[in-house]
């Protein structure tokens, strides 16, 4: 069943005008970030600013294109959107150019691309796509792993380029799962996950195991306050582990102490098991099952971060704990970030009058870093603006989204303001110093095509979808 | 179909809305609690460039330029402001070694990460030249114009001092100095160094991350301009001066010549000398250590100030200034020689002689017996008494304490207290015999070449003295110490002068026996008196000191040439070539100028002989 209504006529104006507004102090902030007194025309096609230009030109030129397709066609080729996206993220691990340590980039002679960027769009629509394919139940286990599983391979991907900041952002994708019904408690569990992750790097691993063991046994007291029980399971696990320690210090010499502690708590699973069989006691093996993911979890996280995460990005993990501390190498940016946007007050040192931007303090700042500008010139206020216009575009989003007809609209929408929210958080939290540097751009403001054309796209496709909310029942 | 999960929005409405307010708490914080950030935005960017002014200029009183200066470039390093450079492109641009960068980069952070220090000093114009053009490529080092020192003729050394890098006792000591600047050291550079240096100013730009300088700060309205230095007319005449070092070299003394009527010093020679070039510059350091090495000769030793000689004969003026003042004896008291006064000895000469003509024969039983009537007289109660009375007309001469000139470092010399004899022979155990040596200006009695000058100037006035200065003005004003247009007045009455005068005139002019004929300049009255101080570790002093004219006091020199014998043989022709070269501008007795000029007593003089 087909409506005949007039697409640009139903196209929601507010966000349209917030999208221009954000794109267009984006703009400006560039100009003051890479100003070239030789070459002070906005429009200077040699400067940044210049190109920026011809990048909003042409990311208008995709939203058209973008809303001129028919609806119909991101539903029946979100599948094939997806495929085509992560077969591009698969080639760029091959063909794609190394800079800075990664490869996340397609160089071409006269422009380059980065596929993570796009591929976010694909990934919010093939989640929109599965979700609303068929019945929606995301408590069951089987549908909530396949979602996972639309999310975590692109994710996967781009981890490998390696770009920590792509791969973070997929995870915000969960949001949206939350939404459409998936259970608060995988959250907590991600939270618990991030804060062991956190700890694992700050404590002694052994600490930190053993420090779980006993968390583990005092929880299993509090669930059957039989102390005997306590007792005993604590006895054969360390029975099985200096049996196993001895084993190994005569014959192996190459388990360690940390996999000893693993193998024995799995070979005293066994007794335990037998115990959670016959009494039913199905607290003591929810605490069970938590101590081994956990201390699995703490070695994979421990063999992740010291072998697998390159240096770079370790360093500035380290950083950000307050591990490493070092002005002058990693933490420069942040440092010098931190101190642009502090020394910008309450009102600002003026447009284009940023001591800090103007000379050129804070690296990367037309991109990753654009925040800096907007603190320092449009001090406190122009940040809270700034803050406040995206909050504002997150709620019209949410509320767009609400009102669609579609499972596969809604999805699509709290996918687009998911990924939009985590790099406004990630992308100022960065330049504020409570995140780590993963080097992920401020949407609509920072300089680049591939980040404008893809969040033009994000938004633009859902712009579309709503326009046409009417228009048909998908 | 009823949506389970609608209210879910409402939880991932606020998670939004309080990760902003934390986004925003945050920034509250950073930007409007704190201000330390906006400091350190305002270090980053901007840089203070000391502007250091030049050096005042000094001149001699006849206006000839004696010191100027000359332009040199510093390299200066900031070392939180480099990074990772192209050390051995940075190496070869600066004609450096590897070893040579990392030395001053350790330096340079152990003084200072933020504050700049020398890196290199005083390169050469073409390195300066390359270095500006490639200064972009190497962050936190940059260019610093400084001024050296010029000497237009290789003279005056000891008067003049010279210019060195502070150091860091210094700068903790004076706020002023900071790491890299100059100092003047010794001479008119050290006693002047606050009316020469000026006032350093302060230029602050903009750089960016590069160290690229991009502007000034505030269009300069917080800039500070360096106030130039004061330039200074020196009271010597360079002419005097040049001819004075030319006459003593290859010789070992000084010269010291005032003006009686301002007590300006004309000349002040100490040869050894050395060019003062030498301590200008990179070469400096290793010049000086050089200089300061040679313990043979001790160029950087300033003889006229600072060497402490018994003045012998050329006391004996003193003595019968004291005689005449005391009324112990009068121009026409008659002492008998007979080669000498108990086991004082005397050279052969008329006898009996007047007090002229014991002055002009310099007859030591003259002043012997002079001197101990001086000591016995019935007026005091003790020798002592006398002694105390005696010593405080040679403190009123200058002798035995600095006389406050404006040379940083003058020797006070010594006149020794009736409690340095007591603590010798006991408490009026000494008589004035025991002392009697102090007549004919021997024993322990010690005073500078500058002292004697400054007695012959008060000879020559009749009673008193200006301070010696060797500088007539300082800056526009011309303004000087007032303690210099001071006039010390010796009570000592004129007339006495005139007679003791007389003998002087004598000694030079003809007088029967008069010792220092040699010092005879036509048509113009010197009036002197010949001296042989005592060397004990080798051949004695030749000492002169003279005024002329007679009537009209021009000059007052004091002569000093070391291990040069009697007083006539060699001091009183160098007195007698100066004075006439100061007052006419030339010499007449060209023999004896030769005879100077080539005498070379360098060779005849072993290091042991070198004692003060
Ligand atoms: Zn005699």
């Amino acid at each position: 069943m087909k409506r005949s209504i007039n697409i640009w006529v139903s196209l929601d104006k507010i966000t349209i005008l917030l999208y221009l507004l954000l794109v267009i102090m984006g703009w400006l902030n560039i100009y003051a970030a890479v100003y070239n007194e030789e070459h002070p025309g906005i429009l200077d096609l040699s400067q940044r600013y210049g190109k920026q230009f011809i990048w909003i030109l042409a990311a208008i030129f995709t939203g058209i294109f973008a809303i001129l397709i028919d609806s119909r066609f991101y539903f029946f080729f979100s599948w094939f959107i997806y495929g085509f996206l992560m077969f591009l993220l698969v080639l760029v691990l091959v063909f794609g150019t190394e800079i800075n340590g990664a490869r996340s980039w397609f160089e071409f002679s006269w422009f380059s691309l980065q596929p993570s960027e796009f591929a976010k769009f694909g990934t919010a629509i093939a989640l929109a796509g599965f979700l609303n394919s068929r019945r929606l139940d995301l408590t069951r286990l089987g549908m909530l792993t396949q979602a996972s599983a639309i999310i975590l391979v692109p994710a996967f991907l781009t981890a490998l380029q390696p770009d920590m900041g792509s791969t973070v952002v997929f995870f915000a994708l969960f949001l949206v799962l939350f939404r459409e019904g998936m259970s608060p408690y995988v959250f907590v569990s991600g939270l618990l996950a991030l804060i062991l992750f956190f700890l694992t790097l700050l404590i002694n691993n052994l600490y930190l195991k053993l420090g779980l063991i006993v968390l583990a046994i005092l929880l299993v007291w509090f669930a059957t306050r039989r102390w005997k029980l306590v007792l005993m399971g604590t006895g054969i696990f360390i029975v099985i582990a200096a049996v196993l320690y001895v084993i190994d210090y005569y014959l192996f010499k190459r388990l360690g102490i940390e996999l000893v502690i693993l193998f024995a708590l799995l070979v005293s699973g066994i007794f335990f098991a037998w115990y959670i069989y016959t009494k039913k006691a199905m607290a003591v093996l929810v605490i069970y099952l938590f101590l081994v993911g956990s201390i699995v979890f703490v070695n994979s996280v421990d063999v992740t971060f010291n072998k697998i995460l390159p240096d770079h990005q370790r360093d500035r993990i380290n950083i950000l704990l307050g591990i490493k501390s070092d002005p002058r190498g990693t933490g420069y940016n942040v440092n010098q970030s931190i101190i642009s946007i502090g020394s910008g007050g309450l009102t600002g040192k003026g447009y284009l009058q940023g001591t800090q931007t103007k000379f050129k303090f804070v690296p990367k700042q037309s991109s990753d870093f654009i925040f800096c500008t907007i603190g320092e010139e449009w001090g406190f206020l122009g940040s809270l603006a700034v803050i406040g216009t995206f909050l504002l575009l997150f709620f019209r989003i949410i509320f767009m989204a609400e009102r669609q007809r579609s499972v596969f609209s809604r999805v699509y929408g709290y996918g687009v303001v998911s990924i939009l929210f985590l790099h406004v958080f990630i992308n100022i939290g960065m330049a504020i110093g409570i995140v780590p540097v993963i080097g992920i751009p401020l949407p609509f403001f920072s300089y680049g095509g591939s980040s404008l054309w893809g969040f033009t796209i994000l938004l633009f496709v859902f712009l579309r979808l709503d326009a046409s909310r009417n228009e048909y029942l998908v | 179909m009823k949506d389970p999960f609608i209210n879910r929005k409402y939880i991932i409405m606020t998670l939004m809305v309080l990760v902003c307010l934390f986004l925003i708490i945050r920034l509250f914080v950073l930007q409007i609690v704190k201000d330390t950030y906006r400091l350190s935005a305002d270090n980053n960017v901007l840089r203070y460039v000391t502007q250091y002014p030049a050096r005042g200029l000094i001149y001699d009183r006849k206006g000839k330029l004696i010191v100027s200066n000359m332009a040199a470039y510093d390299i200066m390093v900031i070392p939180s402001q480099t990074s990772r450079i192209d050390t051995a492109g940075f190496c070869s641009l600066l004609g450096i070694t590897n070893d040579m960068f990392k030395r001053q980069m350790r330096a340079a952070i152990n003084y200072s990460r933020r504050a700049p220090s020398v890196f290199l000093k005083q390169i050469s114009d073409q390195t300066y030249a390359g270095f500006q053009e490639k200064m972009f490529m190497y962050p936190g080092f940059y260019v610093q114009p400084r001024t050296l020192r010029k000497y237009s003729k290789p003279v005056a050394a000891h008067i003049l001092g010279y210019v060195s890098e502070v150091d860091e006792s210094i700068i903790k000591k004076n706020p002023y100095y900071k790491s890299g600047d100059y100092i003047g050291k010794s001479g008119i550079e050290e006693a002047y160094e606050s009316e020469l240096r000026g006032q350093k100013g302060v230029r602050i730009f903009m750089v960016d991350v590069f160290s690229r300088i991009k502007g000034a700060y505030a269009d300069g309205e917080m800039d500070t301009v360096a106030v130039q230095g004061s330039d200074i007319i020196s009271s010597i005449d360079l002419d005097l001066q040049e001819y004075g070092e030319l006459l003593m070299r290859n010789k070992r003394g000084s010269i010291v010549a005032i003006e009686p009527e301002t007590g300006e010093v004309l000349s002040l020679v100490s040869a050894p000398g050395y060019d003062p070039g030498l301590l200008v510059g990179r070469v400096r350091s290793e010049n000086f250590a050089k200089l300061q090495l040679d313990t043979a000769i001790m160029p950087l030793f300033n003889r006229a100030l600072m060497a402490s000689y018994p003045p012998g004969s050329t006391f004996k003026p003193i003595n019968g200034l004291i005689g005449l003042q005391e009324g112990v004896i009068t121009e026409d008291t008659q002492f008998g020689c007979d080669y000498g006064y108990l086991f004082v000895g005397c050279h052969g000469h008329g006898s009996p002689l007047d007090l002229a003509g014991a002055v002009a024969n310099s007859c030591n039983s003259y002043f012997c017996q002079t001197y101990r009537r001086v000591l016995e007289n019935r007026k005091y109660g003790s020798v002592s008494e006398a002694y105390n009375r005696w010593k405080e007309y040679l403190n009123e001469f200058g002798f035995g304490s600095k006389l406050g000139t404006d040379f940083v470092n003058e020797l006070a010399g010594f006149v020794p207290s009736t409690a340095y004899y007591d603590k010798y022979h006991g408490r009026n155990k000494w008589k004035a015999l025991t002392v009697i040596s102090m007549a004919i200006g021997q024993g322990e009695i010690g005073t500078t070449p500058l002292q004697m000058a400054n007695m012959t100037a008060a000879i020559a006035n009749r009673g008193f003295f200006y301070t010696p200065h060797i500088v007539k003005g300082v800056g526009k004003e011309n303004s000087l110490d007032p303690k210099f247009s001071e006039r010390h007045l010796i009570n000592i009455d004129s007339a006495n002068f005139n007679k003791i005068i007389l003998g002087m005139e004598g000694a030079v002019n003809g007088a029967p026996g008069g010792t220092a004929g040699i010092a005879r300049i036509r048509d113009i009255i010197v009036c002197g008196k010949t001296g042989t101080a005592q060397n004990p570790h080798g051949k004695d002093h030749s000492v002169f000191i003279a005024f002329a004219p007679k009537d009209d006091p021009k000059i007052a020199i004091a002569v000093y040439v070391e291990n040069a014998g009697f007083g006539s043989t060699y001091a009183a022709p160098v007195a007698s070539l100066m004075i006439e070269k100061y007052l006419r501008d030339s010499v007449s007795n060209k023999a004896m100028e030769q005879r100077i000029l080539n005498l070379n007593l360098e060779d005849t003089i072993t290091e042991s002989e070198t004692q003060y």
